[in-house]
């Protein structure tokens, strides 16, 4: 087990206007990303509630990303500016609960930004990379020297 | 206009403004603040007596002729404006200022002056709302090395305008600022606030053309020595490059570059320039100089912005729907935007995005129903708990709180609502769902992913 390179399993919830056409940019120019992403396509960065990203951790996911609109760039005017508010908080929340905040990304990533998108999951990838599979964490039993 | 000013469908609000915007397309309500001219206008004829009898001149720089000659008190805009009524000036007005003079209402035929009229309120029932409210020019003030406002005889491209026009402050002579003396050079200067990290980055697109037939008439007119500084010439268009050719062959000298400063010696102007052609400074020793001024967002684009539920660019030009595909309509439905608003451009343009948008608005109502969409918000009014938080987060206004046996509950105007789920993901007690992406699918669409990574590890392990 221990010996096999530990590959970090990333969910994406991408914003429909800008990210995911970010994303898709990405895939027509032909550039590489890390295959530890799996993407969700949602509407809108606002529509992504906390609790789905927590829900998301609880299923085994090691990172989370969450990319949407640059502010003022929401093609729903005002969508991500919620999103914008909402999540440091629950970064807090997450730091609260024992899960490294670093864990989940918020970004925001235009449809022009291809190569951002790359960079991003590149270096998210990587960064995870360094940190201990946290689905592990949960499987794992709990150390006696530790309690 | 003055097809526009006898339509019998068309109603022409002029000297009025659109307070307040609510509604949804096909159902608008604007209030509209109808300001008071102190004129009735269904008693004015037009005839203009009263302008003529007016004893009052003051010079006006927001005004039509730009701060050129004088205008009366009471006064038409020009001598072409659609509806021809006068308006009085109260804040300049001998009778509003010191109470005596009244000369216009007896000169009045027919009775019109009002010297009490006030502000009406007018609300307006709309289908679509059109939103053409152009630009501000450049002021040419801000960029001192120029000297602008310092230099009598540096003129501003707006300014040049009005004095090429027949009926303008001057007849139509071009003259230095004392009234008389006809220029023997003129130098243009070219991208004034455009193309300039200080002021705008962006190129205002019609200064080019504008600076060219101003060199083109002014020269034809006075006989002047013309020299254009540019950066690049940007003369994109139909018969436009023709156009700059005919010039160079006229005469005109064209220097590229930028004008560093301008300095007064003598009687002159002295416009430092290095001519990148040449790659030599150069010092043109002139008797006018113009401004070819950019054009920048409304001063007070946010704000209508803000009211018609339109977003803004950095620069505060109004954002359409899409810049390729959707250029005239923007992202609340029933809302259009044509002309200068959206960004600089020229009259052949500015025509074809108007029409464009009217064409638009004739659609919505011949068809006289409207695509919505599909996606849209709903909620469970069984376990909506009435905290608001929906209403406060919907970007459309479209979720609003109604009564349901007693309790307030949020409900969804789906002709608003435009399905970006903001308000499924805001509320606590997940009362509402977004169709098609409602929790259980985004959960399964999740649980799907993260099982697909699984099993791949699964068989690594494995192998």
């Amino acid at each position: 087990m221990t010996e096999r390179t530990y590959e970090p399993k990333i969910v994406g919830f991408l914003c429909n206007w800008c990210s995911y056409a970010g994303a898709d940019l990405a895939g027509s120019a032909r550039l590489k990303y890390p295959p530890n992403l799996k993407i969700v396509r949602v509407p809108c960065s606002g529509r992504v509630s906390p609790e789905l990203i927590l829900r998301t951790f609880k299923e085994g996911a090691d990172g989370v990303m969450m990319l949407g609109c640059h502010i003022g760039d929401c093609h729903y005017n005002t969508g991500n500016h919620r999103t914008a508010r909402r999540m440091p908080v629950l970064k807090k929340l997450l730091e609260f609960t024992g899960i490294e905040p670093e864990r989940f990304l918020a970004k925001w990533v235009a449809a022009s930004e291809g190569g951002l998108f790359v960079e991003t999951v590149q270096e998210f990838t990587e960064m995870l990379r360094g940190l201990p599979p946290l689905s592990s964490r949960f499987n794992a039993p709990a150390n006696p020297e530790a309690s | 206009m003055m097809d526009a000013g006898r339509h019998p469908n068309i109603t022409l609000l002029t000297y009025s403004e659109v307070e307040q915007v609510s509604g949804y397309v096909g159902k608008f309500v604007a209030r509209v603040r109808k300001r008071a001219r102190s004129v009735n206008e269904e008693k004015c004829t037009g005839c203009g007596s009263c302008e003529e009898k007016c004893p009052r001149r003051i010079v006006d720089e927001q005004g039509f002729n730009v701060g050129l000659g004088k205008r009366k008190v009471i006064y038409r805009p020009f001598a072409q404006a659609v509806p021809a009524i006068p308006v009085i000036d109260r804040e300049n007005c001998l009778f509003f200022t010191k109470g005596k003079c009244k000369l216009c209402e007896t000169a009045c035929p027919t009775g019109a002056i009002d010297y009490e009229q006030e502000d009406e309120t007018l609300e307006l029932e709309v289908g679509n709302i059109i939103v053409a409210t152009g630009y501000d020019p450049f002021d040419a003030r801000r960029l001192t090395a120029y000297g602008y406002g310092r230099y009598p005889n540096v003129f501003t491209s707006m300014e040049i305008e009005r004095m090429l026009s027949g009926s303008g402050p001057t007849d139509g002579k071009i003259v230095l600022r004392d009234g008389e003396t006809v220029p023997q050079s003129v130098a243009v200067i070219h991208c004034v606030g455009s193309r300039d990290e200080n002021f705008n980055e962006y190129c205002s697109k019609v200064c080019c053309m504008v600076s060219l037939k101003q060199a083109h008439l002014v020269h034809s007119k006075t006989g002047a020595r013309m020299y254009e500084c540019f950066m690049d010439m940007r003369t994109g268009g139909k018969a436009y490059e023709e156009f700059y050719k005919r010039l160079q062959s006229e005469g005109v000298t064209f220097i590229n570059g930028r004008p560093g400063e301008i300095q007064p010696e003598g009687d002159k102007l002295v416009v430092s320039v290095e001519d990148r052609a040449l790659g030599r400074l150069m010092r043109l020793p002139v008797d006018m100089v113009i401004l070819s001024i950019g054009l920048e967002a409304r001063h007070d684009a946010r704000e209508v912005a803000k009211l018609f539920g339109i977003s803004c660019d950095e620069h505060g030009w109004l954002k359409e729907k899409h810049p390729k595909l959707d250029p005239v309509a923007t992202m609340t439905g029933g809302v259009f935007i044509a002309g200068c608003c959206q960004g600089p451009r020229d009259i052949p343009d500015s025509v074809a995005q108007g029409s464009a948008a009217a064409a638009r608005v004739l659609t919505f109502i011949r068809q006289g129903e409207i695509e919505g969409v599909a996606a849209t918000a709903l909620v469970d009014e069984m376990m909506c708990v009435g905290c608001t938080q929906c209403v406060q987060t919907c970007p459309y206004t479209a979720i609003e709180m109604v009564d349901n046996r007693g309790r307030q509950v949020a409900r969804v105007n789906e002709a608003l609502c435009q399905g970006c789920g903001t308000c499924a993901g805001t509320c606590p007690s997940k009362a509402i769902t977004l169709r098609h992406f409602t929790d259980q699918q985004l959960v399964a669409e999740m649980v799907g992913a993260m099982n697909v990574m699984w099993e791949l590890e699964e068989a690594e392990v494995v192998a």
